[in-house]
């Protein structure tokens, strides 16, 4: 199968990308000043992912689409507001996750942000779920480009006059340039930041707009460690079928007034889990020293017996030192709990220890 | 000090004597980018030619330092453990990896000389 292009890959190139292929698409891992300077930059400055990427499905309709999407998602829908989001998951019977995604809800009907390797995935198994009542537009023709960091505020203002005014986890349509862009107040750093749904025949000279203005092109290699520094979840990694949202602790994004009488599709796993505990967890993991324990890594107690494995693992710039996620057994998963990672053959010692590693500037309230 | 020469692993090494000093080329530092972590093989152990002997890591990935000469280990470059930035810094130079007393001076004849690898290096990346 051909590689897919995103709008901007131009620009990358022309910004010296290093490419790899993730989900089919030829994206930056890297630009020339390496993943270390691009996660420190978004930190203190303003950072411009691409992330055309993944998936924007807006799904069209009334009142009877939100009760449909209610037997689907773990999400008290009916009272969400229009332009609020919230963070879910699309689950099996067993509560497995096919994928985590972003859901808002926009005037015409829901946007759903999901992610590139399970988007087609996720048409189909929605599709079979809604039937033919609502149209799906899994569209292909906007691109979507995050800013984050602490000047992506006043960078994006200066272009979209207002987006200072939404609140996180808030989103509005924003008209630019005689074109309608939807903006939310999102991201998936850790920082203050935006995600800008824009018409692919528009994207590159917006990024353009947004690097004269200071900001700085990121790519997939620093988004994974500040993702990872704010101890957010990627999909493949901390989350696939073979576990739950309970699991992944997770729980504070599933509704509370959904759990007693469930009625999503996963409710009676997650209901019972809720009450009796799950047997494996999503934890942080620090390794002593400067080791870095990659992903499959296997996690031991001090009698050799393997407790878990590591799902994510790399060098935190912000943090600067090795940090991990995993999942291990319950009895294990209090902060302090000392464990062992085996890496090239020999144990290490390490920590289990809060999330996230690196504290979050989102912005709560602005109005 | 004799001429510096590379390995196809992306070595150089430098021989005084019986003594060679090894360390990652410039070429291989910008292949891994953001170097985070080192570890060197321990002082007085044997290390055999094309063996492994280290690992670096990147914010990526780690990979395996070889040593492209047999011998004994007789010092290693704690500066780079303590800060591994500096191998990408000066891998050439200063960020040297280890010191090793050679067993067999002919392990050298096979290496290749800078024109040689460069072009190595850069057919290899393309």
């Amino acid at each position: 199968m051909e590689i897919k292009k995103t709008s901007l890959n131009k620009l990358h190139q022309s910004n010296n990308a290093k490419f790899v292929e993730f989900a089919g698409y030829e994206m930056p891992i890297q630009y020339s000043k390496g993943i270390i300077e691009e996660h420190k930059f978004t930190r203190s400055h303003s950072g411009i992912f691409d992330v055309s990427h993944m998936g924007q499905l807006f799904i069209y309709g009334d009142e009877s689409l939100t009760e449909e999407l209610e037997k689907i998602f773990p999400l008290d829908l009916k009272n969400l507001k229009q332009n609020c989001s919230k963070y879910s998951f699309l689950m099996n019977e067993d509560a497995g996750i096919y994928d985590d995604l972003i859901i808002t809800k926009i005037e015409e009907g829901y946007l759903i942000i999901l992610n590139a390797a399970c988007k087609d995935k996720d048409f189909e198994i929605l599709s079979n779920l809604l039937g033919s009542k609502f149209k799906m537009n899994l569209d292909n023709n906007r691109s979507l480009i995050a800013i984050q960091g602490p000047k992506s505020v006043e960078i994006l203002n200066s272009i979209i006059n207002g987006v200072d005014q939404l609140n996180f986890m808030t989103g509005n349509w924003f008209d630019s340039d005689n074109q309608k862009l939807f903006v939310t107040r999102s991201g998936y750093t850790g920082e203050d930041g935006f995600e800008i749904s824009i018409s692919n025949d528009k994207a590159e000279i917006f990024v353009e707009n947004l690097i004269k203005k200071g900001a700085q092109l990121i790519g997939l290699g620093a988004r994974d460690t500040l993702r990872l520094e704010a101890g957010l979840c990627l999909y493949g990694h901390e989350l696939d079928l073979n576990k739950t949202p309970v699991e992944a602790n997770l729980r504070w994004a599933i509704s509370k007034s959904r759990l007693s009488n469930g009625g999503f599709i996963g409710s009676k796993k997650i209901m019972n889990q809720m009450q009796n505990g799950a047997s494996q967890i999503r934890v942080g993991i620090k390794p002593e020293g400067r080791l870095i324990a990659r992903e499959k890594t296997k996690i031991f107690d001090d009698t050799d017996k393997q407790i878990g494995e590591i799902t994510s693992g790399t060098f935190g710039p912000s943090v600067n030192g090795p940090i991990a996620m995993g999942y291990v057994n319950k009895k294990f998963s209090k902060v302090d709990t000392k464990i062992l990672l085996e890496v090239r053959g020999k144990k290490h010692p390490a920590n289990v220890c809060a999330l996230p590693f690196y504290k979050k500037n989102y912005v709560k309230g602005v109005n | 000090m004799s001429e510096v020469k590379f390995s196809k692993e992306h070595e150089w090494i430098t021989l005084e004597g019986d003594v060679a000093t090894i360390g990652i080329t410039k070429h291989a530092t910008e292949m891994l980018g953001d170097i985070v972590f080192a570890e060197l093989p321990e002082k007085g152990s044997n290390v055999e030619k094309d063996g492994t002997a280290g690992v670096v890591e990147s914010t990526k990935a780690a990979s395996d330092v070889y040593t492209p000469v047999s011998g004994e280990v007789l010092d290693t470059n704690q500066a780079i453990v303590d800060d591994p930035s500096k191998i990408n810094e000066d891998p050439e130079g200063s960020a040297w990896f280890f010191k090793l007393k050679m067993k067999d001076q002919s392990e050298m004849d096979s290496l290749m000389n800078k024109e040689e690898y460069d072009k190595f290096a850069k057919e290899s990346a393309s």
